[in-house]
């Protein structure tokens, strides 16, 4: 019976848009900025499954294209971003988003 | 067969995001990302972007991971979080939130194609060339210009890593010293 189904683009359509709303819920749930992180590198692998299906439907290379762009600017977030984690956690010796509110009004 | 491994997959998928939300222990969160990155990757492959795939692989599963882990070994953060919650109401709202979400999209992705663009930069498929060969001859020659700026990019976060993670301003040793002077100072 699975066999039989028809695999089209949507199936990969709706499950990109779940695993992009699984790591939006992430960031907003969670309180350790690794995590949160985490959650943010999820989010963006659903834009690029939604890219590369795309590619395919419309028979585009130009959609392949722009995943490599989203994955060198994954990379470079992550380089800085652990920077800016392991900065914190020097002076703050905590790694929990709530903590970090010193700008806060 | 295709069907089914994207069945598997897709399972495999969810359950690896939902371990990165839900696990209370950041290298089980770090250990979900990975099944869920390679999961990601098999779909690449389904879909005729085998080098992607290779990529997706390489670069997150292996060098993004890698680096999270790394950190969390360094920073000692491999304890479980606590659970109190400084906004009232905000898991709640954050779950109802992505419900919505969720529903909008798909209400947009199921009414039509978001876009009937023609091709605009070639076929995936082209006759004598393989998957690699296309996509850099896409990149080399219509994204030249973004991929340099990438380059750029690069080198920017690579210093500006550097630079964030160095004690700020002075040397290591003349702000230890600095730190340790002050209380013989007191007792003087």
């Amino acid at each position: 019976m699975i066999a039989a189904l028809e695999l089209t683009g949507n199936y990969y359509l709706v499950l990109a848009a779940v695993l992009f709303t699984t790591g939006a819920v992430g960031l907003l749930i969670r309180r350790n900025v690794l995590v949160m992180f985490m959650c943010v590198e999820l989010m963006l692998n659903a834009a690029n499954l939604t890219f590369v299906t795309f590619a395919r439907e419309l028979d585009d290379i130009g959609g392949q294209a722009i995943v490599f762009f989203t994955l060198v600017v994954a990379a470079a977030e992550v380089a800085v971003g652990l920077a800016i984690i392991v900065a914190i956690f020097r002076r703050r010796r905590d790694a929990t988003a709530d903590d970090v509110q010193l700008l806060k009004g | 067969m295709e069907f089914g491994i994207f069945v598997v997959f897709a399972a495999l998928a969810l359950a690896g995001s939902l371990t990165v939300v839900l696990a209370r222990n950041p290298v089980h969160c770090a250990l979900g990302l990975v099944l869920a990155l390679v999961s990601v990757a098999v779909f690449f492959l389904q879909q005729d972007a085998q080098l992607l795939a290779a990529v997706q692989v390489i670069v997150y599963a292996g060098a993004v991971v890698v680096l999270f882990l790394f950190v969390i070994m360094l920073l000692g953060v491999d304890r479980e979080e606590a659970l109190r919650e400084p906004i009232r109401y905000q898991r709640p709202a954050a779950l109802a939130l992505g419900v919505i979400v969720l529903a909008e999209v798909l209400f947009l992705a199921g009414r039509t194609w978001a876009t009937g663009a023609p091709s605009q930069r070639g076929p995936v498929h082209e006759e004598g060339f393989n998957n690699i060969e296309t996509v850099a001859r896409t990149l080399f020659t219509d994204f030249l210009w973004p991929f340099e700026i990438t380059a750029a990019l690069l080198v920017i976060a690579v210093v500006g890593g550097v630079v964030l993670a160095r004690r700020s301003g002075q040397p290591a040793e003349s702000v230890d010293e600095g730190h340790e002077q002050e209380p013989e100072e007191a007792k003087a």
